[in-house]
Parts: structure tokens; C-alpha cells; sequence
């Protein structure tokens, strides 16, 4: 059995060199029967899949969900089995459904594919209206449309309950997501859209930079913004990062918005980013409570 | 000669104000000079104070720094071809700092940054200087010079590829092309200091590096003690080099092509091009800065990229002369 694997795999090792072609029409994104053994290797699919399969129905999720540093759901991750996304060691686990992001390595899900592993591809979610269709496509594929439903209804619940809290238009206080070498995202990316939702106008949309751009420390000190979010620090000092310790950044950061950080819950379109809305608004209520 | 520093130090001071009022933040040329001294409480104040000012001061001190550094390691070897950059002390000080900041010693102690710089240029000096032999002939000087700076490069970017911080990778290009985006006062305060030494030491070679122009033993017979020179010009360039290496990467070709330019004006006189070189470097760092935040203001256009456009074809002219010279 093993052995008869591995030269299936020493197999598609070298067709994997002859053009794609044709399969691609047939994407077998939803099986026809219940999936057993689900192994996804994204992140982002992790948390929907974690989120949603079955008992016992997801065999592998990707190491990356393991990792505090950007994954929301560290403690549930290490119970299943980690993978690095290699076409070989996915392929030995026999899965009979293998759940990649669009940013997978195209020559990994091809190899799998030849292989006749079954492999479902997932946009990254770039808004918040896309996280529903989402988690209704994680359903779809994990025959659990049920539990997609009703994540569905519990998440636009809560997203109305918090976006009427929101100040009216004028009233909102101005932010800025500051990142990595001055880069800075937009109410038309995810990370804006948690921010928005929030009650808080956004420095990027400003400066045209709705779908986020580099921008200029000048102008971010300019601009004045009543809160800058920045992410965590990786491990291990870098150059692009320093940009966020700069004094310019430090004085802008105001003490009462000073503990907002982009974290693990910002990382993927799945309901966590209720929860970073949730802890933003709070935010801007202790501010505006104290009086600022 | 007293004219020609007369014109240069206009040139810097009209340039270090063109410096200061010119940015993406695009205030009133006016209103942004009244905002460095008085602080009235807007935004622009801080943009002044902690922008633009530390990027000026950086783009004097090491644009002076590197022309000083080209202009003194002209004169020791007597060859036209020697640069910091060129030949490997920009990228073995490179080397130095990335070490210092990936194993966390420029975090756990101050100096830590431009000191293990500096200990990577005095390296690298070191090591052309003993492979170039001391009369630094072209050949020997520039083979010399591009191993040792393809190997601090290469070293360079292992240590950066090694980093757990995704980031670390991409910043192989800041430390191979240089630049003075986003530095603030504290890179002023960690470069400044080694910076002023360095340039004291230089200033000081001016009457070895003349006497060096009849031959050195002439020189010797003129009272030069040949190695103290060479320990100073040693120490010296490494520690300019390193502390400007260390707040802005590797800018290259500024040593070669302001000593070359300036050559003519001082006669010829290793002694007075030293700081000739320091203001002409000042100046064409600065109208460099200025330029990559005129064309590309988002986009943080390398310096080095500028300077070695300009730098590179001179570079060729003298690699020709010198061809025809031996010829």
C-alpha cells in the first residue's frame, strides 16, 4: 500500500512536468459525498475547516495554525496533525479532500490533482460581506451546510449589533493602520473594513490608498490620526519594522488607543474578526469616555 | 582654493535648506522653517523635528564622511580607483551591523550598531589593504575590493535569509543600495559621535598624504611616520564608513566620484582635496536624498541607486583612462 503510493507519487513527480490543461475545467471543489479525511493547507482555511468539520472529519491543518504568532485558534490547531503544504507529505496522508488558499503553490495543488486528490481552492476573503460566502463554501465542501447556516446568521447578528454602535459620519475619530515599511490598508481591504466597522474614519482612504499603499511618514504625522494600529513584531529585529518605533509613530500613538495591535484575529476573513471589532470599538469608547 | 570651499559650503548650506523644506508632506517652504524652530503645536512641527531634520543632518554628515573616506584612501594608494564602497569596507561594515542587530547586540547595548560596523570595516580595510599590497596598483586593488565585497555581501544576506523575521529578506537591498528613509534623532546620536572621530582622524593625514606624493621614501625622509599614517587612515575610514553604514546601508561611489571632480580645483593636492571631498560629498548626498524623494516619494528609491547611476559611467571613464595610462 505504502509502496504503491510512493511510486504513484515518483509518478505524478514527473508528469507534473507536461502542461495542466484540461483538469482545470473540472474543479471538484464540492464532493459529492461527505468528505472523512480533510487536510487543509492554508491558514486561513484552517480556522473556516477548524471551525466547522465534523468530529474527526479534519485530519491535518497546516503548522502555520499552530503558531501563536498568527493563528487564533493555537489550542484547537494541536490536536490535529500539522503539515508544511508539500505535495508529498499531503499525499501520503490520503485525504479524500484537500483544502488550499488561492495563494497555495499552484505546482503543489497540480501535483495533487494528477494525483486524484480532490482540492478545493479558497480566495482569501478581501471584505467582510466575502467572509458568509466563505464560511457557506466551507460548509459546502465539508457537507456541513447546516453549521454554515447558522454561523452565518450568528455572525450578521453580531456585526449589526456592533455596527450600530458606530458614531454618524463626522463624528467618527480618525485611524491609521500602520504596518511593516510604512504600509497602510484601505476601507476596501479586510483590515480597513474591521476598522470602519469599528465607528473610525480611515487615514488611507484619505490619500486615494483605498486598497492600502506605502504610505509616507510625513503624511501619517500630518494627517494626525487619533489612533494608529500596528501589527505585532515578528521575532528578530528588521529594518521595515523599525519604521513603527519611530518617535513620529510613538508620539502619534495616543495613550488611551495605545494597546490596539492587529493581531492573530485580524489575520483571516472568518467571524474571529468580530472579536478585533469588538475590542476596537471598546477602544474608541474608553477614549472618547475619557474625555480626550 | 579658499574660493572653492567658499562655493562648496554655499552649495551644502543651500542644499541642506532645500533638504529640509522639500517632502511629501508639502508645506509652505516658509511655514516649514518657522515649525523647526518654534514648536506651534501642529503636526508639522514634529514632521520637521523628527523627519526631516535627522534625514539632513545624516545626508551631511555621511555624504562628508564618504568623500573624505574616498578622498584619503586616494591619496594613501595614490590610485584613482579606491572607494570605501567599491572595494568592500561599505559592504564588510554591513556585514558588521546586520550581525549586530540579528544576534540582538545592537538591542542589548547602544553603541553596539556603529561599533560592530565599525569592526566589520576595519576588516575590510584590513583585509584589501594586505591583499592590495601597499602600493594599492589598480589591478590588485579593485580584485581585492570585489572579493571582499561580494563576500561581505554574500555573508550579508545569508545572515539575513537566516532571520526568523520575514521582513529580514527583503532588507537585503537597504543594506546593499542605502538609503535615509524613516531615520529619526536616535540614528543621529548613534552615528554622529563616530562619525566626528573618524572625520578628525582623516583631517589629520593631510601632510603624510602630501609628502606620500613624492614617494614613500621621501616621505619617511620628510619626518612621515608610514605607519602611524596608515594606522590613522585605518581607523579613520572604518569609522566613518562603519558609523554611516550602519544608519543608512551601503551608499557607494560618492568616495569616488566627488575627489575625482574636485581634483583639478585643489591642484592636485591630496591634503587640501580631504575636505574639499567632505563638503563636495555633503552636497552631492543631499541633492541625491532630495532627488529620490522628488521622483519617487513613496516607493523609498534606494541611494545608492542614484549614486552609482551617476557614479558608474565615471567609474568606466577612469577605468579607461587608467587602461591607456598602462597602455
Amino acid at each position: 500500500m505504502r509502496n504503491s503510493r510512493v511510486i504513484a507519487l515518483a509518478l505524478g513527480a514527473v508528469l507534473a512536468t507536461a502542461p495542466a490543461g484540461a483538469q482545470d475545467g473540472a474543479d471538484p471543489g464540492v464532493p459529492a459525498a461527505p468528505p472523512e479525511r480533510v487536510v487543509s493547507m492554508n491558514l486561513c482555511t484552517d480556522q473556516l475547516a477548524m471551525m466547522l468539520a465534523d468530529d474527526d472529519q479534519l485530519h491535518s491543518v497546516s503548522y502555520l495554525s499552530q503558531q501563536a504568532r498568527g493563528s487564533a485558534l493555537v489550542e484547537q490547531a494541536r490536536q490535529y496533525v500539522p503539515n508544511r503544504a508539500l505535495a508529498e507529505e499531503i499525499y501520503l496522508m490520503d485525504p479524500d479532500l484537500v483544502i488550499a488558499g488561492s495563494f497555495s503553490d499552484r505546482t503543489t495543488l497540480d501535483m495533487l490533482r494528477r494525483l486524484d486528490v480532490p482540492v478545493a481552492v479558497f480566495e482569501p476573503a478581501g471584505n467582510l460581506s466575502d467572509i458568509r460566502d466563505r464560511v457557506r463554501r466551507m460548509g459546502a465542501v465539508l457537507h456541513r451546510e447546516e453549521a454554515a447556516d447558522r454561523m452565518v446568521a450568528r455572525f450578521e447578528a453580531r456585526l449589526a449589533e456592533l455596527s450600530a454602535q458606530a458614531p454618524p459620519e463626522g463624528a467618527r475619530p480618525s485611524a491609521a493602520l500602520y504596518s511593516a515599511n510604512g504600509w497602510s490598508s484601505g476601507g476596501k481591504t479586510l483590515p480597513g473594513q474591521i476598522v470602519t466597522a469599528a465607528g473610525f474614519d480611515l487615514v488611507a482612504d484619505d490619500f486615494g490608498l483605498a486598497w492600502g499603499g506605502f504610505l509616507p511618514l510625513e503624511l501619517l504625522a500630518m494627517s494626525d490620526p487619533d489612533a494608529v494600529i500596528t501589527g505585532q513584531p515578528y521575532p528578530a529585529d528588521s529594518r521595515a519594522e523599525e519604521i513603527l518605533d519611530h518617535p513620529v509613530v510613538a508620539h502619534l500613538k495616543r495613550d488611551s488607543m495605545r494597546g490596539i495591535v492587529s493581531d492573530q484575529d485580524w489575520s483571516c476573513g472568518t467571524p474571529l474578526v468580530l472579536d478585533a471589532i469588538a475590542r476596537l470599538s471598546d477602544a474608541r469608547l474608553a477614549a472618547s469616555g475619557a474625555g480626550r | 582654493m579658499t574660493r572653492l570651499m567658499l562655493v562648496l559650503s554655499a552649495l551644502v548650506l543651500a542644499l541642506t535648506g532645500a533638504a529640509l523644506v522639500i517632502g511629501p508632506a508639502n508645506a509652505p517652504y516658509g511655514d516649514s522653517l518657522a515649525a523647526l524652530f518654534v514648536d506651534d503645536g501642529t503636526p508639522l512641527t514634529l514632521v520637521m523635528r523628527e523627519i526631516r531634520l535627522p534625514r539632513a543632518i545624516l545626508a551631511l554628515a555621511i555624504g562628508a564622511s564618504l568623500g573624505m573616506a574616498g578622498a584619503a584612501m586616494q591619496g594613501y594608494l595614490r590610485n584613482p580607483l579606491a572607494d570605501p564602497g567599491l572595494i568592500g569596507v561599505s559592504a564588510s561594515a554591513a556585514l558588521g551591523a546586520v550581525l549586530a542587530i540579528q544576534t540582538g547586540l545592537a538591542a542589548a547595548f547602544a553603541f553596539g550598531l556603529p561599533l560592530a560596523a565599525l569592526a566589520g570595516a576595519v576588516l575590510g580595510v584590513v583585509l584589501v589593504l594586505a591583499l592590495a599590497g601597499p602600493r594599492g596598483a589598480s589591478i590588485t586593488l579593485i580584485l581585492a575590493g570585489i572579493v571582499v565585497s561580494s563576500l561581505a555581501g554574500a555573508l550579508t544576506s545569508l545572515v539575513l535569509n537566516l532571520s526568523p523575521n520575514p521582513f529580514a529578506a527583503s532588507e537585503i537591498v537597504f543594506w546593499m543600495m542605502g538609503s535615509l528613509a524613516d531615520r529619526s534623532m536616535d540614528h543621529v546620536w548613534l552615528a554622529l559621535p563616530l562619525i566626528a572621530l573618524g572625520l578628525a582622524l582623516l583631517a589629520t593625514l593631510t601632510r603624510g598624504l602630501e609628502a606620500l606624493t613624492l614617494g614613500e621614501d621621501a616621505a619617511q625622509a620628510l619626518g612621515i611616520n608610514l605607519t602611524r599614517l596608515r594606522l590613522t587612515l585605518v581607523v579613520g575610514t572604518a569609522a566613518v564608513v562603519g558609523a554611516s553604514t550602519a544608519v543608512a546601508g551601503t551608499i557607494g561611489f560618492v568616495g569616488l566620484v566627488v575627489p575625482h571632480l574636485l581634483r583639478p580645483f585643489v591642484g592636485a593636492r591630496p591634503g587640501a582635496l580631504l575636505w574639499a571631498s567632505a563638503l563636495g560629498g555633503a552636497a552631492m548626498l543631499l541633492a541625491a536624498d532630495i532627488l529620490v524623494r522628488v521622483v519617487l516619494p513613496t516607493k523609498d528609491l534606494k541611494l545608492g541607486v542614484v549614486t552609482a547611476l551617476v557614479g558608474a559611467p565615471l567609474f568606466l571613464h577612469l577605468i579607461y583612462k587608467t587602461r591607456r595610462q598602462m597602455a
